[in-house]
C-alpha cells in the first residue's frame, strides 16, 4: 500500500478515558467507536487537557491528584504512547508554583511532552513564562510550532494571546502566515494533527467557545487527506467531522463544565465527589497503517 | 463682625474640603456567572469604580481601547480591582480571559 493511500484513508482512532485523558490511534476514515480494552497496534499518542493546577474549589479540591491520576492512566495504557500532548490551561493562574507542580506531574508519564497554552497560562506576561518552561524544546516563538513523529505532522497552535473585546480565541495574522508556510509543499497524504487550546470550530460563540479566525487556518488544512484537530478549553467531549477534518475536544483533568447553554454560565459544574472522576478525562490516539477508520471512545475511568 | 466672617470663611473652607470627599462617589461592578453587573454603569467623573469577582473562576478587567486605558491584574474569587474614572466618556471593557464578557462605564 502506498503512503498516499494510507494517508487518504488514514486517520485517527481514539480511546477516551474519563478521569485521565485520551489515547489516540491513527488509523483512518470516519469515527468508529472501539472497545476500551482494544490494544492500539500502531503509532499511539496521548492527550491531556485543562489540568488547572492551582484550582482548589468545588468540585475539585485536589487538581494535582486528578492530574496525576490521568498521567498514571497514560502510563498504564496497553500500548505505550509515543508522546503526550497537553492542550492548555496547564495552570490556573500562571503562577510559578503551579507550573512547577504541573511540570513534575507530567514528567511522571516518562514521555516526550508537547504543550500549547490556554488563557490561564498566559496571564500578565503574554505567556513568556509558559513558553520558556513548556516549549523551550520546540522554540515556538509565539507559542506555536510543528514537528513530525510517527509519520504524522503535528502542529501546535496558540489561540489565547491578544484576545479582543467581544471576541473568541484568536490566532492572528503572523501565526496564520507561519501556518501557511509550515504546510506549504507538504504531501497531502501526510496525516496532520493540529492541537490548540480553544476549539478551532464554533462550539458555542455565546460563551466564547470558538476561534474567530479559525476558518483561515482550516482553509489551509482542507487539501490534506486526514486532519485531526484536538482541543480542550470546554472541559467536555465534543466531536464533529467536516469532510476530511475531524474535530475533538478532550475532557479536563480538573473539573467538568456544562454543555453549551445548559447553565447560566460556563463555570465549573458542581458535581458530587463520587461522580467527579467519571467527568474528567484523558485521550489516547494511535495510527495503524493500512486501517481506514477514525474512532473515538469515551470510557470513564471512574464509575 | 470680622471674627464672624473669619468663622464663616473657615466653615466654607471646611465645607469645600469635605464636599468632594462626600460626593466622591464609589460604585461597584460585580462579576457573577461570567457577567459584569450592571453591564452599563453611569458615574460622575472622579468616581472610583470597584470591580469585584464573585465567580469561582478568575476574571480580569481590560479596557477595550488599544492600548488599554486600564487593566486589572487577574482577579481570583473575591478579589477586586478599583479604578478612578476621571475623564468623561464611554469606557468599554472586557474580561481578558473570557473576552465575550463585556461591560461599559459611562462617565459624565
Amino acid at each position: 500500500m502506498s503512503d498516499n493511500e494510507i494517508g487518504r484513508r488514514g486517520a485517527l482512532r481514539c480511546m477516551l478515558w474519563a478521569g485521565s485523558g485520551v489515547i489516540w490511534t491513527v488509523s483512518g476514515g470516519v469515527p468508529r467507536a472501539l472497545g476500551d480494552t482494544q490494544p492500539a497496534d500502531g503509532f499511539t499518542f496521548a492527550q491531556v487537557s485543562d489540568s488547572h493546577i492551582g484550582f482548589a474549589r468545588e468540585p475539585n479540591m485536589d487538581t494535582p491528584g486528578t492530574f496525576a491520576a490521568a498521567i498514571a492512566a497514560v502510563r498504564a495504557a496497553p500500548a505505550r504512547p509515543a508522546l503526550l500532548l497537553h492542550t492548555g490551561d496547564v495552570s490556573h493562574l500562571s503562577r510559578p508554583d503551579e507550573f512547577d507542580a504541573a511540570e513534575k506531574i507530567m514528567a511522571g508519564a516518562g514521555l516526550d511532552t508537547h504543550a500549547v497554552p490556554g488563557e490561564h497560562d498566559v496571564i500578565e506576561d503574554g505567556g513568556a513564562a509558559f513558553m520558556a518552561r513548556f516549549q523551550s524544546r520546540e522554540r515556538g516563538k509565539g507559542g506555536y510550532y510543528s514537528f513530525d513523529q510517527g509519520g504524522v505532522h503535528f502542529v501546535g497552535l496558540n489561540n489565547v494571546i491578544d484576545l479582543r473585546a467581544g471576541g473568541m480565541g484568536h490566532l492572528g495574522a503572523d501565526q496564520l502566515a507561519w501556518l501557511a508556510d509550515d504546510l506549504r509543499g507538504r504531501a497531502a497524504s501526510q496525516p496532520i494533527v493540529v492541537f490548540a487550546h480553544i476549539p478551532l470550530w464554533s462550539v458555542y460563540p455565546e460563551w466564547g467557545w470558538g476561534t474567530e479566525d479559525s476558518a483561515q487556518a482550516l482553509g489551509l488544512l482542507r487539501r490534506f487527506g486526514s486532519v485531526t484537530v484536538l482541543n480542550g478549553h470546554i472541559h467536555q467531549v465534543m466531536q464533529k467531522v467536516e469532510g476530511t477534518l475531524a474535530f475533538h475536544t478532550a475532557r479536563s483533568t480538573a473539573f467538568p463544565q456544562p454543555a453549551p447553554g445548559a447553565a447560566a454560565s460556563p463555570g465549573p459544574m458542581k458535581v458530587e465527589a463520587p461522580r467527579l472522576r467519571a467527568m474528567l478525562g484523558v485521550a489516547s490516539i494511535s495510527q495503524v497503517f493500512g486501517r481506514s477508520e477514525l474512532a473515538i471512545i469515551d470510557t470513564p475511568l471512574g464509575a | 463682625m470680622i471674627l464672624l466672617n473669619r468663622r464663616d470663611a473657615a466653615t466654607l473652607l471646611l465645607a469645600q474640603l469635605l464636599a468632594p470627599r462626600a460626593e466622591a462617589a464609589a460604585a461597584e461592578v460585580v462579576i457573577d456567572n461570567f457577567t459584569f453587573t450592571p453591564a452599563t454603569l453611569n458615574v460622575a467623573a472622579g468616581t472610583t469604580v470597584t470591580f469585584r469577582n464573585r465567580d469561582d473562576i478568575p476574571h480580569s478587567v481590560v479596557s477595550a481601547l488599544r492600548p488599554p486605558a486600564f487593566r486589572s491584574k487577574v482577579m481570583d474569587t473575591d478579589d477586586s480591582f478599583a479604578f478612578v474614572f476621571d475623564r468623561p466618556g464611554r469606557w468599554d471593557y472586557f474580561c481578558g480571559l473570557h473576552p465575550h464578557m463585556q461591560g461599559t462605564i459611562v462617565v459624565t
